[in-house]
């Protein structure tokens, strides 16, 4: 487990993290998003320790991370693999010694029977056993990244944070690599920490998210409750879902659907009790993980408004009235 | 003496030369890349974006190298001679030439260097932080190593400039190609001499460009 307690840190005047507290559990995989310059990736070199941190504290399995006590920072850096936005290979050296480097750092010998066997695993793992003798300029984006997972998990580590690890590829190589994750988490139950910019890979893969902004944490929850319809200003932007293009005439009500309540008539049914119309203004549909997530907003006269509140409670249909 | 040597062939007095400027070029090119890294590590480490900054050092260590680099290297050569006569016993010769040639190519090789090393990609550097490296292990298992190719360019270039220096050697009795093109062909106004030398100079040159290019393209 990762804990996080009141963690601040400034470059220089400028605060980058304004007293950040979290727990990532073990065995999930937990986003950290916002907009870049939220302070997120620093947060995730902070946790690594390639990062020191002013005050507070970033406790990984009850042990402390400090820059200053090199010995047992060592010791946790190899319990925590990690990849890059630019995946960060060793140009001169092939696949096989890539993922190997880090073996090397730790003194453990990269071409004994078991650690070719093991290497040869996690290159299958990662789909690319053909190319153990490439170079990295011979691979594409998304191979780049898969060497780079194989060599973050070739010191057995604990967890993997990924930093804007799919920011540079486009969105199919993107879901490849999301679904490599999720098997890595799966199978060999290893936390994953996400640190992106992405909706799409919170949507897809994490199982709860902190959303930063500014150096501090706004919300932190199951992806579809903080962004089905985001109670925050902050988060609401970042998802550019102003209620801008609403109609600025009668009441705008945003109704929600949560799994199988996607497959009930619920607006149509309710014009047809309360005799009167709406105006559907707005509606998303949404994919997280597996479920799917419906919200949509419909447009009334003021008069109708308690009606079909009423109506909606009736139902178990959630609600919420849009104010600006 | 020139009857000695007027009675010798062309070829003979080319391929002597040709000797000596391989010597020159060898040795001091082989003691300033061994004395240049030196200062070049000091440089990579201490940079604002290296493993352990420390602007005092790099400034102090970059001005030396400043310092010396921007002396001529005629003046350079007599300001050294007491010195080369302290490390080979003369200061006159082929082997006394080296060491003016060498102090001279050092802190240009350790400018080289140092550039070719700071071209390394920080972000391989961090990666290599990020599963628990240590310096000394990032210095070679990433810094040296990747910038090996980038550095064989930088000799490349360090043994066609010694090529050159080392014709200005002959000022000190280094002898070389370059001195005999200036002692036959320019002060005996032998062209002919002149010619062959350029030649000669010309096609060494390719040939260790060619060479390096070749080694570059293999090494990366």
């Amino acid at each position: 487990m990762i804990e996080l307690k009141d963690v601040r840190k400034a470059f220089g005047n400028t605060e980058v993290l304004k007293g950040i507290s979290m727990e990532i559990q073990d065995g999930e995989i937990f986003g950290i998003i916002g907009q870049s310059g939220a302070g997120k990736s620093t947060l995730l070199r902070c946790i690594n320790g390639l990062e020191s941190y002013d005050d507070g504290a970033i406790i990984v399995d009850s042990t402390k991370v400090s820059i200053k006590d090199k010995k047992n920072l060592r010791q946790l850096q190899k319990r925590m693999g990690m990849i890059f936005q630019s995946f960060n290979l060793l140009e001169r050296l092939d696949v096989y010694h890539n993922v190997a480097l880090p073996m090397k750092f730790w003194g453990i010998p990269t071409n004994t029977p078991e650690a070719k066997e093991k290497i040869m695993n996690l290159l299958k793992l990662v789909g690319l056993e053909e190319k153990v003798h490439s170079k990295p300029r011979e691979l594409s984006g998304g191979q780049k990244q898969r060497v780079a997972i194989a060599r973050a998990l070739v010191l057995d580590p604990s967890f993997l944070l990924c930093d804007e690890a799919t920011s540079a590829l486009d969105p199919e190589i993107t879901k490849g690599i999301l679904a490599l994750l999720q098997k890595i988490n799966r199978e060999m139950g290893i936390t994953i920490i996400v640190v992106t910019h992405q909706m799409e890979v919170v949507k897809q893969i994490c199982q709860r998210v902190a959303f930063l902004s500014n150096g501090k944490v706004l919300a932190v929850g199951k992806p579809e409750q903080l962004f089905v319809w985001p109670k925050e200003h902050e988060i609401r932007d970042f998802l550019r879902e102003g209620s801008d293009k609403l109609p600025t005439t009668g009441v705008n009500l945003k109704l929600f659907f949560f799994g199988e309540g996607n497959q009930r008539p619920v607006v149509t049914q309710m014009a047809h009790e309360l005799g009167t119309n709406f105006n559907i203004c707005w509606a998303k549909l949404e994919d997280f993980r597996e479920d799917v997530y419906g919200s949509l907003v419909l447009n009334m006269k003021e008069e109708d408004l308690g009606n079909a509140c009423k109506y909606l409670d009736k139902m178990g249909v959630t609600w919420e009235l849009i104010k600006d | 003496m020139s009857g000695i040597l007027s009675t010798t062939g062309m070829s003979d007095i080319i391929i002597t030369g040709f000797k000596q400027t391989l010597y020159m070029v060898f040795w001091s090119t082989l003691f300033s890349v061994l004395l240049g890294f030196i200062p070049a590590i000091i440089l990579t480490l201490t940079a604002p974006d290296g493993l352990k900054p420390n602007k005092f050092v790099y400034e102090i260590l970059s001005f030396i190298v400043n310092v010396f680099r921007s002396f001529p290297f005629i003046i350079l050569l007599v300001i050294l001679i007491p010195f080369t006569r302290m490390m080979v016993g003369k200061s006159i010769g082929t082997k006394a030439a080296i060491v003016p040639l060498t102090i001279s190519a050092i802190p240009f090789i350790a400018r080289v260097f140092e550039s070719a090393l700071r071209e390394t990609n920080p972000g391989v550097i961090e990666a290599a932080r990020s599963f628990g490296a240590s310096n000394l292990q990032i210095l070679l298992r990433v810094y040296v190593k990747e910038s090996i190719p980038r550095m064989l360019n930088g000799i490349i270039l360090l043994i066609i400039s010694l090529i050159g220096y080392s014709a200005m050697a002959g000022t000190v009795g280094g002898g070389g190609v370059g001195d005999i093109a200036i002692r036959y062909g320019y002060q005996q106004y032998k062209t002919e001499y002149l010619i062959v030398c350029s030649i000669v100079l010309i096609a060494f040159v390719q040939a260790i460009q060619m060479l390096g290019n070749f080694m570059y393209k293999k090494m990366s």
